[in-house]
Parts: structure tokens; sequence; C-alpha cells
């Protein structure tokens, strides 16, 4: 790891105004990817602005049909939400599949997508409950978010504070984990909330998350893992690399899109 | 440098320490608190597995200043030579490790999986939130047999 400088903000706008002085600063917060990306100095920030102790970055409420969980908030605790597990089970679920135990009690919401890693989950789960993102200066709904694969919306000095999901009728994540680093090849979250469906497919684009319009309107008439029968995705736009290849993953999305679908739809 | 202090195995600890010090490498040479091991370096082996705040994490991919105020546990908080930890008794009594070098983060994981999980582990949950740790070694049946019998030991305390 290279050298950098190290600043502990108490709140949002202090670190805010720590990002404007130093360019090339970066936004600590859980860690689990930033410091091993630092560590094999791929990233060398001259600045780490932490926000592990900054007030009022972590926490989950219900607010009138929303979700709405805090930056801050640890994998492990979305995971564990009575909150969440009661609204949104789907998103529970999908916290208590990153990583292992010891990431997901440090590892964060705001964190993950603020990234966007190409093969992250949470990305999947914000565009297909069509979320929106609070940061300290304003609301972007998910769909303007992501910018393709490491690229967000986010600009200078902008932080995320936090996520509001609406609360869907039906859904479901499901994703095929590499079986070496467990990190998704296809990981695909299916929700429907009144009239409109959703998908969102992570870790196959080589853009990032997407949502897969071949998959929605097969469901938009009806909500069930039968409409997905014979369903092609196209493989331009997949990423080939040495885990799959574009097919296969073009093979694999609509076969998870259907387990995800079966599991939304079951009970 | 920057200035951290965090309570260490029950008692605080000061120090002066570059901002990039690992917490695994600030437990390890600064403390000299040795059980915490370095096995990957990257994330994925368990072998630095300690708790802070009563939460189990990988101390390689924690930064030490980050820890400004918190309660860390290491292996050697736990328990002692003569009095082992029910946990550490039942790794050594079904001979849940081989060379030792896993054992410290099996160890404080298996821990954390009790204090979540509660007392009766089946062999299904135990390998599943055992996720984050690797042995190269035993193999892991007997450590899979270790944290079930810990787990139900930890109990009776
Ligand atoms: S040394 Fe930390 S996970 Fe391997
Ligand atoms: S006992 Fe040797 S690595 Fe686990």
């Amino acid at each position: 790891m290279y050298a950098f400088s190290y600043h502990s903000p108490k709140t949002v706008r202090q670190a805010a105004t720590l990002l404007g002085k130093n360019p090339d600063a970066k936004v600590l917060a859980g860690g689990q990817t930033l410091l091993p990306t630092m560590k094999q100095r791929l990233a060398s920030p001259s600045a780490l602005v932490d926000l592990g102790k900054a007030e009022g970055l972590s926490g989950i409420e219900v607010k009138g049909r929303n979700v709405v969980i805090g930056a801050m908030t640890r994998h492990a605790d979305v995971a564990t939400s009575a909150v969440v597990g009661e609204a949104i089970p789907a998103l529970a679920a999908l916290a208590g599949g990153i990583g292992d135990p010891a990431v997901r009690n440090r590892g964060t919401i705001g964190g993950s997508i603020a990234n966007n890693d190409p093969a992250a989950d949470y990305p999947s789960a914000v565009l297909a409950l069509n979320a929106t993102i609070i940061t300290n200066k304003r609301k972007i709904p998910a769909d303007q978010f992501f910018q393709g694969m490491f690229s967000t919306a986010l600009e200078e000095g902008e932080v995320i504070v936090k996520v509001s999901f609406p609360i869907p009728s039906k859904a479901a994540y499901e994703k095929f984990p590499n079986p070496a680093s467990r990190y998704a090849m296809v990981g695909v979250f299916v929700a429907k909330k009144g009239s409109e469906t959703r998908v969102a497919v992570t870790g196959a684009g080589s853009d990032g998350v997407f949502r897969s319009a071949e998959l929605e309107a097969a469901l938009k008439a009806r909500f069930n893992p039968k409409s997905l029968d014979g369903v092609k995705v196209k493989a331009s736009g997949l990423n080939s690399d040495i885990h799959a290849s574009s097919e296969y993953r073009a093979h694999l999305i609509p076969v998870i899109a259907k387990r995800a679908v079966a599991k939304a739809t079951a009970k | 440098m920057a200035s951290v202090t965090m309570i260490v195995n029950g008692k605080e600890v000061t120090a002066n320490v570059d901002p990039r010090t690992l917490l695994a490498q600030f437990l390890r040479e600064h403390l000299h608190l040795t059980g915490t091991h370095v096995g990957c370096d990257t994330s994925q082996c368990g072998a630095c597995v300690v708790h802070v705040d009563g939460r189990s994490i990988k101390s390689c991919t924690t930064l030490a200043v980050a820890c400004e105020g918190a309660s860390v546990t290491t292996i050697e908080g736990i328990g002692t030579p003569e009095h082992l930890h029910p946990m550490q008794a039942a790794f050594r009594e079904n001979h849940g490790l081989q060379c030792g070098f896993c054992t410290p983060g099996m160890i404080m994981s298996a821990i954390d999986i009790v204090n979540r999980k509660g007392h009766q582990l089946d062999e299904h949950t135990i390998r599943e939130e055992l996720e984050g740790n690797i042995c190269r070694c035993t193999g892991y049946h007997n450590i899979v047999k270790a944290v079930a019998a810990g787990a139900q030991a930890m109990a009776a305390k």
C-alpha cells in the first residue's frame, strides 16, 4: 500500500469538505474492496476519508412504502434486519450472500453501490427495485446511477447518504457463483411492483449491471417462471473471461432468472 | 503518523502508527500479539480473523486507525494455556488442527458463529458459516466436528 493521509470526519459535511480539498482522495466505507485494491497498488489515493465515524450514516427504517438504508449499514445488519426481512426479504437474502461472515461485518451498502463492481450483488437490487440513491447533494434514480463498470453518476465530493428501496410486491435474487471466488458469474434480481416488472443482471455485462429488456418483456404479461421458457438473451455485450464465455453467460441469464422468478412466486 | 487508541483484550493501548498499518500488522508487530496470523493478505483465508466490538472481521483488510475507540479481541484474549476457551479445548479434543496456522482464525470465527447462531449447530450451517476460513492441512471434517462440540461446550460454561 502506498502512503496516504487519513481523515475521520464526524459529519458528512466535513467529509465533503475534505474531499473537496483533496482531489484524489477516496472515501473509505467498509474497505472490503478499497483496501485490497490499495494493497495491490491498483489504487493509490493521497488521502482516505473514512466515513466510519460520520454520524447519521447507518440504520434501517421504513418510510412510507420504502425501506431506507443508511450508506454505512453493514451487509450483516441488512441480512439480519427484521425490518428488511419483513418488507423485502429478497434484499436481506442478497446481503446475507455477499462474501463471507467477516466481510459482511465490514462491507457496506453505500460502498458496494458507489464502487459498482461488475460482479457485485447490490447494484442488481438497486436497479431492479428501482431504488433512489440519496447523496449529500441530490437524489439519483437507479436508472441514472450506474454508468458502466466501476463508474457511477456520483460527482467529485458527492457522498451517498442513504438508499431508498420501494417495497415490491414480489422479488427475489439468484446467483450462479464462481466456484472458487464465489463472485456472481451471473446474478439476477427480479422485482414486481404493481404492473411493473424489472429484471437486473449483474456479473455478466461487460459494462456492469444492466436491465434485461428481453426478460422484462417476457415477464410483463405474466410474472411466472414459465413465461421465461424459450426466452433467449443475446451474447453481445456480455463478458468473456477465464471463468465463462459470453455465450455461456447468455445461456445462464434466463436459467438463473427463471429460478429467481420461481423463488419470488413461491409461498 | 496518526494516533490510535483502542482496547485490545481488555487493555487500553495507544500508539502512533502510519495510517496504512493494517489491524493485523498492528496486533502482530506493534503489540507482539502474534496469535493472529496472516495467511493470504487478500481477505480469503480467515487466519487473521479477530473480533472488533464483538463481531468477526478480517484484520488484514481493516486499518488499525479505523478501530479508534473499538474493543478488539484476539485469540490471546479468549483463554490461557492453562484454561483454554471451550472452543479451543474442542479443537484439541477433536483433532481440529494439524499445523495450527488457520486455527486462531477458525476459533475466532467459530465463537462468532455461536454468538450469532446459538449452541446447536448442524454440519451444514457450520460449513456455510466457515466460508471465509481456509485450512490447508487438516481437512474440514474435524474442524466442523470441533465447532459443533465447542458450541455445545460454550453453553455449559
Ligand atoms: S490473512 Fe486475512 S483473510 Fe487471509
Ligand atoms: S491446521 Fe494447518 S492450515 Fe489448518
